[in-house]
């Protein structure tokens, strides 16, 4: 598939979902148990996003030693934790992350 | 003024405090696209045709692992389940409008808007009051176009040497510092984490994303169903 295909559907299947909750969807085709599960949505999907990030390599291979990741997202969560402020978060993490790869 | 330029004006006023996040957001979508070999175009045309960062960025990270196109394509309706959620809520006050209005929302409604909007909505009786969502929608729409742009340029002089790759999971951690106070969240965070972890070589056809997310959500529905047991 090309690349423009690719991008066209995943834009169209972006639009579908938020189309549908517009168009399509009425309030009482979810009931409150199917809206709490929902609800669960980005905490079960943005960590397969996160951890492979910090805990595997370029090649997919474990990188549990000398990985300057795994302190810096932990001083990033825990001031999010503290401030509850996205900014905050990203530019710790980053900031510590910098410092442990120049100047450690 | 005119009343639905007035609500549309509103919609941007109460947007503009949560655009904050979305600036460093549309910068590392653009820096990292050109970084992963998409041309110039193609960045931006993801941004205007897409419009959705979350689904941006999983499209990057699953290309460049060297997924296939049905994989990317349903890991990014999975990461937009949950706009399903919004649906219900939403759509009792929109059902009046013209299908190409419907439309038009449906293209700029991203979370932030939802947020704002969804507030104002239940609250007004206003027949234009849908304009919130679009001053919202605009505004959003609008600074990630700009920071596409921006990273887009920033992307050819930034050394490689700095990671950047990284701003990836620290911006995703960062939307779950909500979460993150609750037991309950905390566990489906774990659960989903491990398993993409240790799936992300053995499960076939880089779906790890998607066996992550229906492993994590099965999680939560459990849990939640035995704390209600326990109350």
């Amino acid at each position: 598939m090309s690349n423009w295909l690719l991008i066209i559907y995943c834009g169209l299947i972006t639009f579908l979902t938020r189309f549908s909750m517009i168009a399509l969807l009425k309030k009482e085709m979810f009931n409150d148990r199917i809206r709490e599960i929902l609800s669960f949505v980005p905490s079960a999907i943005f960590p397969a996003i996160i951890f492979p990030a910090i805990f595997l390599d370029n090649s997919g291979d474990f990188q549990l030693e000398n990985n300057p990741k795994i302190m810096a997202a932990i001083i990033a969560m825990l001031i999010g934790i503290i401030s509850q402020n996205i900014i905050a978060t990203i530019i710790s993490g980053l900031a510590s992350y910098w410092f442990l790869i120049f100047m450690v | 003024m005119n009343n639905k330029f007035r609500v549309f004006l509103k919609g941007i006023f109460d947007v503009s405090p949560l655009m904050i996040p979305v600036v460093p957001f549309g910068l590392i979508f653009g820096v990292l696209s050109i970084d992963i070999g998409f041309s110039p175009i193609e960045t931006m045309g993801m941004s205007l045709i897409i419009f959705g960062g979350a689904s941006q960025i999983i499209l990057l990270q699953l290309f460049s692992g060297g997924a296939s196109s049905l994989v990317i394509i349903s890991s990014v309706g999975a990461v937009n389940s949950r706009h399903l959620l919004y649906g219900a809520v939403v759509s009792e006050h929109l059902s009046d409008l013209k299908l190409i209005w419907k439309i038009v929302i449906s293209y700029f409604l991203i979370d932030q808007a939802f947020a704002r909007s969804n507030e104002y909505l239940k609250i007004n009786k206003n027949k234009n009051k849908y304009f919130h969502l679009l001053g919202g929608g605009v505004t959003c729409w609008v600074i990630w176009q700009t920071t596409t742009f921006l990273g887009i340029i920033l992307g050819a002089i930034i050394p490689e040497k700095l990671g950047l790759s990284f701003a990836v999971p620290l911006t995703f951690l960062a939307l779950l510092v909500n979460d993150l106070r609750k037991l309950i969240n905390v566990i489906v965070i774990i659960v989903s984490g491990l398993v993409a972890t240790f799936g992300f070589d053995y499960v076939p056809y880089k779906a790890y994303i998607i066996v992550a997310g229906v492993t994590a959500l099965l999680t939560a529905a459990i849990l939640t169903k035995l704390n209600k047991k326990n109350e």
